[in-house]
């Protein structure tokens, strides 16, 4: 803490032989850069600290009042007519279109990513894994427009007999009944295996990064005892890696979560009319995805706000995960230090 | 179940370039034998190609023979995770496992050959941190991170976590650098304790230490610079240190270079 001001104890000892104190270099320990150094970080923590409470303050004004006008339980109604003298919304459709293809992304995409890192950190020989790494990274380039059209016009064929596969052997469970329509290319759980493509490049990225970072002591130890290279995984890289995967699993859910583009041009919409199905084979809209489909339409003040009460819900969302995710690493300190 | 160690002809490479040339030495069973010498001259490297953790370092591989009793450890059909569960080895940095508690580190090795009988283990984790004069010190915080552990303490589990697994041979790479001279004697003391029922070879810089614990010594040293290590000599620890028949290893001893 002491950095700040830029003096220590030291500086007001005299020396042992009675000589004056020592006297700070201003170069070596860069006592005025210290102090810059110091401001300029504080000042930019205060900056973003700031700037989160603004949008969130924006957010709540804007969305209490068309809350107060709401005919429907916000939280638990399926409607969404927010115009008009009777507007009635409502996010349960939103929130499990949101949940479900994020989940699906999550569990398709952190085990790979997972994997892939582990083969290009572990197992591949020196000259292919460069060139592996590269080309993953080079998924992440890709805009997401281009992933909405290429799982529309060219991927979403092959998924029909996917989901009829899964259909005929989980189909009993409610979640994952297919029926057909809206056709397979259009539902959740295919808007959530292109969302996993999406986010496979940052989870595989980071997860590289800390696998790379593993001690050789701790690979070492483990071998030494008669591990073998997947034992050695399994003792050494993977928990020292566990936080790390953690990030990020949730930086690549909290890039699910707020995906917009692909989405829309994938889902197809839902009627609230229409009875509520719990399989991932059906359509919807997901937070983001609706929010940008209405985005030419913000005509009336009470409309805007059923929709930023909507992203205030994807705010919170997100949060939450991070919170999670957060307590989870720091639980594990102890055991990392 | 100590076994005794023959190396034959041994030369060792990292890639091209052959860091140890013609090394020939027998190790006794239950026996400590000493590898000194200057920095670099290949003692660590000769200590791993007796467990093939050398293989780890890519491009490291040999030439020659080591055989444990009569079985070539580089047969064809010997498996390097085999060779490493009979052959223990404790670096020169302690390495516990940080993400595990005292009491896992020392289970690691049993877990890692099926063993899940919680009784089992925790015998085994008592008797080898026992063996490791670590138990009075730890018993009240088994479920402690080992990495929360000081330096002597730490290096004492990585043993104590070596012979929960019971290997017949113990190879120790430099196992007192980091630590005091306190706890520099509780592990020569291990040592001791441990001939009677290991084979242990041992990295030291630390003549006294050599000649304390060892009852044979192995000289290395480089010819040039550049150019492999090679044994110099090996002898009863007496022997080398009263009466060498080298000169350089008198040299070397007595301090006058290296
Ligand atoms: N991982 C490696 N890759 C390439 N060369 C290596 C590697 N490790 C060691 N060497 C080389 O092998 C030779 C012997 O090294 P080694 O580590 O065995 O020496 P040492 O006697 O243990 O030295 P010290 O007393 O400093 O530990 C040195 O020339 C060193 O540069
Ligand atoms: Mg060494």
């Amino acid at each position: 803490m002491s950095s700040i001001t830029g003096r220590s104890a030291i500086d007001e000892l005299p020396g042992g032989d009675g000589r004056p104190p020592l006297e700070a270099d201003r170069a070596s320990t860069g006592r005025l850069g210290d102090r810059i150094f110091g401001g300029l970080a504080t000042g930019s923590g205060i900056f973003v600290i700031a700037l989160v409470t603004l949008v969130g303050v924006f957010l709540i004004a804007q969305a209490v009042p068309s809350l107060m006008n709401n005919n429907v339980n916000f939280l638990t109604s399926r409607e969404w007519e927010p115009a008009g003298a009777e507007p009635r919304f409502g996010i349960v459709d939103l929130l499990w279109a949101t949940v479900t293809t994020s989940l699906i992304a999550m569990v398709i995409a952190v085990p790979l990513g997972v994997a892939v890192a582990l083969f290009i950190t572990q197992y591949a020989p020196t000259w292919l894994s460069k060139p592996a790494a590269a080309l993953v990274d080079l998924l992440a380039a890709v805009p997401s427009i281009v992933y909405g059209f290429w799982g529309l016009q060219v991927a979403g064929q092959y998924f029909e007999p996917v989901a009829k596969g899964v259909d005929s052997v989980l189909g009993w469970l409610p979640f994952f009944d297919y029926t057909g329509t809206p056709s397979a290319k259009s539902t959740l759980a295919f808007a959530g295996v292109i969302l996993a493509i999406m986010i496979l490049p940052i989870i595989t990225a980071i997860s590289r990064e800390v696998f790379n970072q593993v001690p050789t002591a701790h690979k070492e130890a483990a071998l030494a005892l008669g591990a073998t290279k997947w034992e050695m995984i399994r003792t050494a890289v993977l928990p020292f890696g566990k936080p790390g995967i953690i990030s990020a699993a949730m930086l690549g859910l909290g890039r699910a979560l707020g995906e917009t583009l692909a989405v829309t041009i994938l889902l197809s919409g839902l009627n609230a009319s229409d009875a509520f199905r719990s399989t991932i084979f059906n359509g919807g809209a997901t937070f983001a995805s609706k929010i940008a489909l209405a985005a030419n339409e913000f005509d009336s003040a009470q409309k805007t706000g059923a929709y930023i009460a909507a992203g205030l819900v994807l705010f919170i969302l997100t949060f939450i995960v991070n919170a999670a995710a957060r307590v989870v690493i720091d639980r594990r300190k102890a055991f990392t230090e | 179940m100590a076994k005794r160690i023959d190396v034959k002809d041994l030369d060792i490479y990292y890639g091209d370039f052959k860091a140890v040339e013609g090394v020939s030495l027998t190790v006794e069973p239950r026996s400590v034998t000493a590898f000194i010498g200057p920095s670099g001259c290949g003692k660590s490297t000769v200590l791993r190609t007796l467990n093939r953790m050398h293989e780890v370092i890519p491009g490291g591989r040999v030439e020659g023979k080591v055989a444990l009793d009569d079985q070539d450890l580089y047969a064809s059909s010997m498996d390097p995770v085999a060779v490493r569960r009979t052959v223990g080895m404790v670096f020169q940095r302690p390495n516990p496992f940080p993400t595990m508690s005292i009491r896992d580190n020392v289970a690691a090795g049993l877990k890692l050959n099926g063993v899940k009988n919680k009784k089992r283990l925790d015998e085994v984790v008592e008797a080898s941190l026992k063996g490791a004069n670590l138990w009075n010190e730890v018993k009240d915080r088994l479920d402690k991170p080992g990495a929360g552990l000081s330096g002597g303490q730490q290096q004492r589990l990585c043993i104590a976590r070596a012979i929960a697994v019971e290997p017949q041979v113990l190879l120790m790479d430099e196992p007192c650098s980091a630590l005091d001279p306190i706890s520099t004697l509780a592990i020569e003391d291990l040592i001791n304790d441990l001939k009677s029922q290991y084979t242990i070879v041992i990295v030291t810089h630390n003549m006294q230490q050599a000649a304390r614990v060892s009852d044979q010594t192995a000289f290395f040293n480089l010819k040039a610079t550049g150019q492999p290590g090679r044994l110099v000599e090996v002898d009863d620890t007496q022997r080398i240190f009263s009466n060498p028949s080298e000169k350089a290893t008198e040299d070397y001893i007595s301090g006058r270079f290296g």
